[in-house]
Formats: C-alpha cells, sequence, structure tokens
C-alpha cells in the first residue's frame, strides 16, 4: 500500500498548532472532516475512539514517530493523514522521544489488513532517516506532499 | 511449549541459532501494540531475535521492522534466536503469540467471523 492509497492530501498539516496528545490528535481529526473525509458529525467520537487506544497504549512508536488509529464505522475506506509538529510533543511514545512526525488512520471496523498494510508502509519508510529528517524540515503540506510522492514512486522501483 | 526446537549449531552454545514456527493468532495481526509488546520482549535477551516471515527476514527488536511484515491473522512467523539465552528467547517470546498478545478480542460490529480459525493454535510443530 502506498501513501497516496490512504493520505488525503488536502488534509496535511506542516506545522500542526496543537502541544499536546489530544490537541494534535483533534487537530488531525478537524483537518480531515475539513477535506470532507469524514462527516462532522463522526468528528467526536473518532478523536475519543482514538484517545480510547492510546489509554491502551502509545502510538509512538519511537524515532519521533506516532500513528494514532482507531477503526470507526463512519468510513468506508482506510483514510489518513500526516502532520508534522517541528519542536515537538509529548505523546508518551515508546522510546519517550517527543514526537514531530504524526500519521492518523481511520479505518473501517472490518479491514484489518489495510490498516496493517498502511502500517507496514509507514514504518517501512520511516527506518530511512533522511526520509525522517526531510518531512520534519518540511515548510508546508506540498513538501509533504512531494516527499511522500517520492516514496511511493520509489517503493515501486525497489 | 513442548514443540521440538531446530539446532543450527550443536557445537558452539554461544552461537546456536534455535527456530519455532508461530501463527498470528489475534484477529488484527501484528499491528502496533503487539509489535511493541513483541519487540520489547524481544530486547529483553542477548540473543539476536530474528522473524522470517516467507523471503522476509526482520530484526525482532525494531518494532518498526515488526510491522514492516504486515503480518495478518493466519501468518506463519518463524522466530530465530542466535545466542546464549536462545531458547528462553524463543519460548518468552513463542508465549506471546500463544497468548494472542493479550489482546481482548473486541466485540464487532459484524458477523465476527474474521480469522479465528487460528485461535486453539498458537504454536505449531517446528519443521
Amino acid at each position: 500500500m502506498k501513501f497516496s492509497d490512504f493520505v488525503a492530501s488536502d488534509a496535511i498539516r506542516a506545522r500542526v498548532e496543537a502541544d499536546s496528545k489530544e490537541g494534535v490528535i483533534r487537530e488531525m481529526v478537524r483537518a480531515l472532516v475539513d477535506a470532507g473525509r469524514i462527516t462532522r458529525s463522526d468528528e467526536e467520537s473518532i478523536v475519543r475512539a482514538i484517545m480510547k487506544r492510546e489509554d491502551l497504549g502509545s502510538t509512538g512508536i519511537g524515532r519521533g514517530v506516532a500513528v494514532p488509529h482507531t477503526k470507526h464505522p463512519g468510513v468506508t475506506r482506510l483514510v489518513g493523514t500526516v502532520a508534522v509538529s517541528p519542536p515537538g510533543i509529548d505523546f508518551e511514545s515508546l522510546d519517550g522521544d517527543p514526537v514531530h512526525l504524526f500519521f492518523l488512520l481511520v479505518s473501517p471496523p472490518d479491514r484489518p489488513g489495510d490498516h496493517l498494510r498502511a502500517l507496514e508502509n509507514i514504518s517501512r519508510q520511516l527506518r530511512d532517516d533522511t526520509f525522517c529528517r526531510l518531512l520534519k524540515a518540511a515548510k508546508g503540506p506540498v513538501d509533504i506532499q512531494h516527499l511522500l510522492e517520492e516514496a511511493d514512486s520509489q517503493g515501486v522501483a525497489s | 511449549m513442548s514443540t521440538p526446537d531446530t539446532m543450527g549449531d550443536r557445537d558452539t552454545a554461544e552461537r546456536q541459532t534455535l527456530s519455532r514456527e508461530v501463527v498470528v493468532s489475534n484477529s488484527q495481526g501484528l499491528h502496533a501494540r503487539p509489535a511493541d509488546l513483541l519487540a520489547r520482549e524481544a530486547r529483553k535477551w542477548r540473543s539476536r531475535i530474528e522473524l522470517v516471515v516467507d523471503a522476509h527476514r526482520v530484526d525482532g527488536k525494531s518494532i518498526l521492522d515488526v510491522l514492516t511484515l504486515a503480518a495478518e491473522a493466519g501468518t506463519r512467523v518463524v522466530i530465530e534466536a542466535t545466542g546464549p539465552d536462545a531458547r528462553d528467547a524463543l519460548d518468552a517470546l513463542g508465549t506471546l503469540f500463544a497468548k494472542r498478545f493479550n489482546e481482548l478480542e473486541e466485540p464487532s460490529n459484524h458477523d465476527g467471523s474474521t480469522g479465528h480459525r487460528h485461535v486453539s493454535r498458537g504454536e505449531t510443530p517446528g519443521h
């Protein structure tokens, strides 16, 4: 699965305003609402579901990356977005480091495989330090979009 | 834990590679939380731990590596441990698979028919 298969490009945020775990999750879910990917009436329940998942164990998987996610019946296909916090946010991550890169995923309840394939793609790309560094340094959503496209096309070539 | 282990190198205890085949038996597969549990457990041991799915071999001590397996329910995973505590490491990791990573199977809105065929067998005989 490629980034372009699930990342809503018009919901990418290069500089989140939030400085807390819940704040950044809210901001990203709102971005998906504003981009028309999820309905406004589902916004609050999706935020709550993602926070509930975080209670089970942080999705801050280390290396300054977090993948907050949930299943929700409000979507019929996997949707996601990307956000960057240049100063970093305390996300109670597994290695204790602040998180700069966020990949938020909302998947339909009956598609665990799609969720795994999105995680596979994200984690495979994030093993590349250059990719992480460039994402963190992105000046705007268009820069991020281009980085994701580049990662997608290299994935096809390799 | 009665599965026979295969000895890669009988002569040198420090370098012996033991392997065990297990099956991902929680319905959601090796997503972020099980991958974290797995990598965390693997890091407790001195042995090198690798996970192999088909031709894909990854470092079992790295959550990012484990996630790249995208192992769904039913996937067969070979755990390989190389080092002085290989056997204990395999036992501990095998137990995590057998216990389905302590995942509570979520009440489903649907018919609940996803991937439960393997629930009674967290482990398969070695090869």
